[in-house]
């Protein structure tokens, strides 16, 4: 088994989402090389070593600086022409996903998607993927090589070791249509005050929450628990909260001891995000809402009657 | 301009859904609906056409019953539909998707084609770009703000990171997020309407296929086996009686919590 790791890098560091990839990946097969693509990129691409890579190919082209899909497509299939490897792996992300799926049409290779582990059964790989609001885990495979799997975000911790990759630069021709899309501004919103990863307890608000001035019951009730804010994208999309507090797919992955979910429906991309927290608390007025099936303990109300109460109690045991 | 939009007949409600034993893929035989991602999508492409003028094409892949979803869509305002419906597309992953929606599509010229966020049932959210590098045309994904002017697209989305601005020429292949809109409701006179819309269905022959290039033959992953998903400490459940905040408070300081 030769494995190919796409890692993806941000402000100059390898995203911890890949390196656990790759760790995982290093565990698996000791064969296994990484992919770094973008421009100025040699010395980040080094740093793979520490983490299970033995080589790192390298492509350093400026058409490669903006985190856009398709010119990595045209890149890791140039790869494919001069090396071979039987398995490609990605760490899920908004780039990543487009560039497995291009990669998985150029190639005609099949694709899997949202898992969240790989083993070898019987000398075949089988990812695990959670499926149908997780109420299944299938096991999926693949019947012709290379295989590509996208794998969720933050599934493997990266396992630091004592390795050093030999770095490798390769040529890249770029197809036209390839570098037709164009990034015009990135937009980084910066986080301001304490960063939620880093939060023993959390209250969250989402849509059900029904206004933005809403949020103070939620603020009321974070402060009160000693805790921080976080919202979910819809909210955030709708500039009712600051990007910086948003958990799930597109934004933060937390892990708190506490999780309170006011007016969060739990769709998959929130869930992604939080529930490997330790106890989830959820309060929605709609008893079929998926965050139900998830949550240690399930509040069905109105949560613009329960969170000023539950804020007021936490108080009053504090004094 | 013309619009192509893509859309997925997934069965209704996830909670019901299940996947047959013995064939491992999802079971389709209850009622199915329009992946409601992909309503955001037609909305965009109606949105558009009320803005610019032009036509709104809705373009489905599956069995028969797929024509509800279509119809639905149709019933919104879009103009005509393309349904692949074929026995042998059954079981198509990623690959043979890709294939026969690429196929399909390519006999079209639409200057843009869209598509929802993910569909519902399997997940999936990575159609776009395979479809998008099969007609060699540029993608943008995860959009939440659109515009459309001067021959080019300008596509807004959230990434890990903040906001990116994304611009493309025409024709381009683009993927709205459930951000982006509110879907409107059929109206009734929009779903009256919907049957007499041109709609048409084709085969994989039609299209060009090879049957080895579609549904299981011509698909490269597979579903080896279905597990229980790996028990996570039971639920409690209560309804607010007045006293839910008490009972909050109490679950909390028996973890320790408060």
């Amino acid at each position: 088994m030769a494995t190919l790791v796409f890692l993806e890098h941000h402000q100059g560091e390898l995203l911890k989402p890949s390196l656990g990839v790759l760790s995982k990946a290093a565990e698996l097969d000791g064969d296994v090389a990484g992919v770094v693509l973008g421009s100025g990129v040699k010395e980040v691409a080094s740093g793979a070593g520490a983490y299970g890579a033995g080589k790192v190919y390298v492509a350093d082209r400026t058409e490669l600086e903006r985190p856009l899909p398709q010119p990595r497509v045209d890149a890791l299939a140039k790869l494919f022409q001069e090396q071979d490897f039987d398995t490609v792996l990605f760490a899920a992300s908004v780039l990543s996903a487009d560039v497995a799926a291009g990669l998985s049409a150029r190639l005609g290779a099949g694709l899997n998607w949202d898992l969240t582990d790989l083993v070898q059964e019987n000398g075949n790989l089988v990812g695990k993927r959670p499926a149908l609001g997780d109420s299944v885990y299938v096991d999926v495979g693949w019947s012709a090589e290379p295989r590509l799997a996208l794998i969720r975000a933050g599934t493997f911790e990266p396992k630091q070791t004592d390795g050093e990759a030999e770095v490798e630069e390769f040529d890249v021709e770029f197809e036209d249509f390839s570098l037709q899309a164009t990034m015009v501004e990135q937009a980084h919103a910066e986080s301001e005050g304490p960063s939620i990863e880093d939060a023993d307890v959390i209250v969250a608000g989402g849509r059900g929450l029904g206004s933005p001035d809403n949020f103070k019951l939620v603020e009321e009730l974070a402060q009160a628990l000693g805790g921080a804010v976080a919202a979910t994208r819809a909210v955030v999309d709708a500039g009712w909260y600051p990007y910086a507090t948003q958990v799930g797919q597109t934004g933060k992955t937390v892990s708190p001891k506490l999780y309170v979910a006011c007016g969060i429906s739990g769709a998959i991309q929130h869930k992604v995000g939080m529930q490997s927290a330790g106890t989830i608390v959820a309060i929605n007025k709609d008893p079929n809402a998926p965050i139900f099936e998830f949550c240690d303990l399930g509040v069905v109300g109105d949560l613009h009657e329960i969170v000023p109460k539950l804020t007021e109690l936490v108080r009053s045991r504090k004094r | 301009m013309k619009i192509a939009v893509c859309v997925k007949h997934v069965p209704e409600g996830t909670t019901h859904a299940r996947i047959d034993p013995q064939t491992k893929r999802l079971d389709r035989s209850g009622e199915g609906a329009i992946n409601a991602f992909d309503t955001h999508a037609v909305e965009e492409a109606l949105k558009l056409k009320e803005a610019d003028g032009g036509e709104v094409l809705i373009v489905s892949m599956g069995p028969q019953s797929a024509q509800d979803s279509v119809r639905k869509a149709l019933a919104m305002g879009a103009d005509s539909a393309l349904l692949i419906s074929d026995e042998g597309a059954a079981g198509s992953d990623l690959v043979a998707t890709t294939t026969a929606l690429a196929a399909a599509l390519e006999g079209e010229e639409a200057d843009l084609v869209l598509f929802g966020q993910q569909s519902s049932d399997s997940d999936g959210a990575v159609l776009w770009a395979a479809v998008a590098d099969r007609l060699r045309r540029p993608v943008i994904s995860q959009v939440a703000e659109l515009a459309v002017s001067g021959g080019k697209v300008t596509g807004k989305r959230q990434t890990e990171f903040g906001y990116d601005t994304i611009e493309a020429p025409l024709p381009a292949v683009v993927a709205v997020s459930d951000a982006i809109n509110e879907p409107r409701y059929p109206s009734l006179k929009g779903i009256m309407g919907a049957r007499s819309k041109p709609q048409r269905t084709v085969s994989l022959s039609e299209l060009g296929i090879d049957s080895g290039a579609a549904g299981e033959g011509g698909s490269k992953t597979v579903v080896q086996g279905l597990n229980d998903p790996p028990p996570r400490g039971d639920t409690v459940k209560i309804e607010d009686d007045g006293s839910a905040a008490e009972k909050i408070v109490d679950y909390l300081a028996e973890r320790k919590l408060v």
